[in-house]
């Protein structure tokens, strides 16, 4: 009886090895290889989109909603959803806006006009307030996420309409005698050939990746994202960490407003509706699980790069921009569906067998 | 009943065997839930199977309800073969069971409840009025003044228990499975459930029963089946047997799992909880640790017994920071650890290897290695990146310390055996070099092989002076490496013996049988 187990579950492995494999690969590696394929089926249905500069272009594009999409993916590691990245990405833009402007204080008689790095550091503070308080509502107050995150998004966006009484800020350029000009260097300059947004990128990347694979911080995001009680009786302090990962977030957004202002030239308060959904999309095409505890930045990366591609092919080709809508949404479907696929394979591993076949059990490992 | 009688036309005779499962078995994974079990159910007759937790009752249960399917093994119903594929189908053929924990919708009325599922329709839709007609004969027939149309939320738990055999009762089952129904039931309505069976079984309902009562079960049975590591020790008939037959076959006495260290003094007191009190979230003002102290040297292992809800859990869990305590206070080496938090008590060197390792123990999502460091993630950490090099030289000692078998530490933590997973919760948390460990039923579904290796693992660091608790509803398991068994019954601790106490003492001080 043992040996014709054991028989059995040799060959059954064996048999199907090889083309096992092959699905595997094609199925963890799915959002490289429907990266591949966009850019080969543009790249043969346009002669304009295979070229060094057209992706850098796409990629400056990407930037924006990648940025959202690294602060979004550590959200989602935790388990919880940001739908507030959005309106603070117009938010945080309009607080550029309004310093670039010039602080003035009346009492005083006088007004102070803050250097573009001052402008840069106080915006990723809001944009990290914003965070703040969504991070401090969920842990804390225990509000779901998503409700929490919902009516912060209303309020920021709210806020920004509030501020520019629903006009935009259109001068950001700043003046050299006040010292306070280079802000629209994020937008408009290039580090050799890079747009500095793609630089930003970049470097976000790295740091999310660090931070995610070589840092304490990082465990614990994947520890509680996975099982919440495990890693609090584990010694992870459960709560920081959550109301860290919606600061980042916010600060990711900040970022991500500051690029748009300066590549927009202005400063609107309705900039950046449905961003969030833009960088969710993003997350969860990059093989992320809205459950918590899975995804890596490379993926969200891809995700980004995918929905960025896409979109930028299908207008190169001339496709209206319904069609650019429909193309995204099943994208997005179809990620969730092989998303399903994948981590229901693990389990399945454990399942009993089917009755009929009591020496064919599954070989855990 | 018609469907009863109909059955055959010969007529069975109660105490037939209306259900008979034949060779059964269960694995998961390289665990045997169940070795070759044969049971019968007897006809209009109660049926108790008793054992101890995970000897696989439940598995048995859940088999002939159709929520699992057998790995092997045929069963017969009224002499034709079946297989159920799910609890559906076992519905269908007759069969209802009510779970330990009960499955009820709180939000939902009793009638609501009672006809989830199986809503009674007509043209114009749901036909309210006769499903609560229905609901208030139900409710006769079992003697309970209960509304229709109250929301279970706002029943007590006994009579939830009341609507869960209405429920099943409303399908006409003619087989009746009650996984511990007493467990939430005063004693008057144990007297109104055991009347009911009554009533049930002359009309020729067949009753499986288990409860780890095991007085109330033998005042009820017709027939006693004694299940043990998966397998069946004895079967027979109630009037023939007595408590200490079924202790004796619950029991066995064919394990060695070990004996306390021995060979070193203890040292002192490491933990030191005075007075704990522990509220009871299930009813407002009553305490589930009620003013309970204890102390556990250095080296000492001591095993807390008792029954479910006797506020083993509780007490383990208040001690470790995980729930609040209403009043008294836990030393370790004589410093108080008011306001420290699990961290902080992990950090003093206070740790709790929790009772539910899939849900509280381990990070599914996560690796063996992983899981294993997770505790410890400090000890690796420099200049804010953690070392590969020193996490993987950590992983692979705590892998040796533990003797998991894994094929690594990158391994998916869902590919070990239940007790390999353990040992990674137990490896864990000793990763962090604790001087006092909490283990909340640790051989809780591992097989019997595991068991002796997490005993002896537990034995090992007791002999290095690291001082061992760990509860336990195994009466055989107090009688292993323990120094010092703490019998708790309702949050208080009712006795303490030595490594050399009779079983039965042990039960009887538990509240779960008085054996005269």
């Amino acid at each position: 009886m043992t040996q014709t187990t054991l028989l059995t579950k040799r060959s059954s492995l064996g048999s199907r090895a090889g083309d096992f494999d092959i699905a595997r690969i094609l199925l963890e590696g799915r959002a490289f290889f429907a990266l591949i394929a966009i850019i080969i089926v543009f790249s043969l249905l346009s002669p304009y989109y295979f070229s060094f500069a057209n992706f850098l272009t796409m990629a400056s594009h990407v930037a924006i909603f990648g940025i959202l999409a690294v602060g979004m993916l550590l959200v989602i590691l935790n388990g919880g959803i940001d739908l507030s990245v959005g309106s603070t990405l117009g938010l945080c833009g309009v607080i550029a806006g309004f310093l670039m402007q010039g602080v003035s204080f009346p009492a005083l008689g006088y007004t102070l006009y803050p250097p573009v790095w001052v402008v840069v550091v106080l915006t990723c503070a809001m944009g990290g307030f914003v965070g703040l308080i969504n991070g401090v509502l969920v842990a804390r107050f225990k509000v779901p996420a998503f409700v929490a995150t919902l009516g912060v998004m209303y309020v920021a966006r709210g806020v920004a309409l509030l501020i520019t009484n629903g006009l935009t800020y259109n001068s950001l350029g700043g003046r050299p005698e006040l010292g306070n000009t280079g802000f629209n260097w994020l937008g408009f300059n290039r580090l050799l050939d890079v747009p500095i947004g793609v630089v930003v990128l970049v470097v976000v990347a790295l740091i999310g990746n660090l931070a995610l694979t070589r840092t304490a911080f990082g465990r614990w995001l994947y520890a509680s994202g996975g099982n919440e009680r495990a890693a609090e009786l584990s010694g992870v302090p459960v709560k920081p960490v959550q109301i860290t990962v919606y600061v980042l977030s916010g600060i990711c957004a900040a970022i991500a407003g500051l690029i748009l202002s300066s590549q927009l030239t202005s400063a609107g308060p309705t900039a950046g509706v449905t961003y969030e959904l833009t960088a969710i999309a993003a997350v969860v095409i990059g093989g992320a699980a809205l459950t918590g505890g899975r995804g890596t930045v490379r993926g969200t990366l891809l995700g980004a790069f995918v929905i960025g591609f896409l979109s930028d092919g299908l207008v190169i080709i001339g496709i209206s921009s319904y069609w650019q809508t429909v193309f995204t949404g099943a994208v997005i479907v179809l990620a969730v569906l092989l998303n399903a696929v994948q981590y229901r394979r693990r389990p399945a591993k454990l399942t009993t067998p089917p009755p009929g076949h009591p020496t064919l059990m599954p070989k855990a490992g | 009943m018609a469907s009863v009688n109909a059955a055959s036309e010969t007529g069975p005779a109660a105490g037939d065997a209306v259900l008979s499962a034949r060779n059964v078995t269960k694995t998961y994974g390289s665990t045997h839930a169940l070795k070759g079990v044969n049971f019968d159910i007897h006809r209009g007759k109660v049926t108790t199977l008793f054992g101890e937790n995970g000897a696989g009752k439940s598995t048995l249960m859940k088999i002939l309800s159709g929520v699992v399917t057998p790995t092997s093994g045929e069963i017969d119903l009224d002499g034709r073969r079946v297989s159920f594929a799910s609890t559906v189908e076992a519905r269908d053929n007759g069969i209802s069971i009510i779970h330990q924990e009960l499955s009820l919708a709180p939000n939902l009325s009793v009638r609501d409840n009672i006809f989830l599922g199986r809503e009674l329709r007509r043209p114009s839709g749901i036909d309210f009025a006769e499903e609560a007609r229905q609901t208030k004969l139900l409710m006769e027939e079992l003697e309970e003044e209960i509304d229709p149309m109250i929301p279970v939320e706002e029943l007590r738990l006994g009579q939830q228990q009341i609507v869960e055999i209405a429920r099943a009762l409303s399908v006409d089952a003619r087989i009746l499975i009650m996984d511990e129904p007493t467990s939430a039931l005063s004693a008057a309505e144990v007297g109104v459930l055991f009347k009911v069976i009554r009533d049930l079984t002359s009309r020729g309902v067949s009753i499986v029963y288990i409860s780890h009562h095991l007085e109330e079960a033998l005042e009820i049975t017709d027939y006693a089946v004694v299940l043990r590591d998966g397998a069946i020790t004895a079967t027979a008939e109630a009037k023939d047997i007595d408590l200490q037959w079924i202790v004796h076959h619950m029991v066995g006495d064919h394990y060695d799992r070990g004996s306390p260290p021995t060979g070193y003094a203890f040292g002192d007191v490491v933990l030191s909880a005075n007075d704990i009190c522990v509220a009871d979230t299930a009813r407002s003002g009553g305490l589930v640790v009620d003013h309970l102290s204890l102390d556990v040297r250095a080296g000492e292992i001591v095993c807390i017994y008792g029954l479910m809800g006797a506020g083993r859990t509780e007490l383990l869990e208040a001690i470790a920071g995980r729930v609040p305590m209403v009043a008294g206070q836990v030393l370790l080496n004589g410093t108080p650890l008011v306001g420290l938090s699990i961290a902080g008590r992990i950090a003093k060197g206070l740790v709790l290897v929790p009772e539910n390792r899939q849900r509280d123990g381990l990070v599914q999502t996560m690796s063996v290695g992983e899981n294993l460091s997770l505790a410890s993630i400090g000890a690796f950490v420099r200049r804010m990146l953690t070392s590969r090099p020193r996490e993987r030289a950590l992983i692979d000692e705590a892998i040796r310390n533990v003797h998991i078998k894994t094929a690594g530490g990158t391994a998916a933590v869902g590919s070990l055996s239940g007790g390999n997973q353990q040992k990674v919760v137990i490896g864990k948390m000793l990763a962090t070099y604790p001087k006092a460990i909490l283990l909340d039923e640790p051989s809780r579904g591992i097989d019997i092989g595991a068991k002796a290796e997490v005993f002896r693992l537990l034995s090992e660091r007791a002999a290095q002076g690291l001082a061992v608790v760990y509860s336990t509803s195994e009466v055989q398991e107090c009688l292993s490496i323990a120094h010092r068994i703490v019998v708790m019954s309702k949050g208080r601790i009712s006795a303490e013996f030595g490594p050399g106490v009779a079983k039965e003492d042990i039960m009887a001080a538990s509240g779960e049988a008085v054996i005269g």
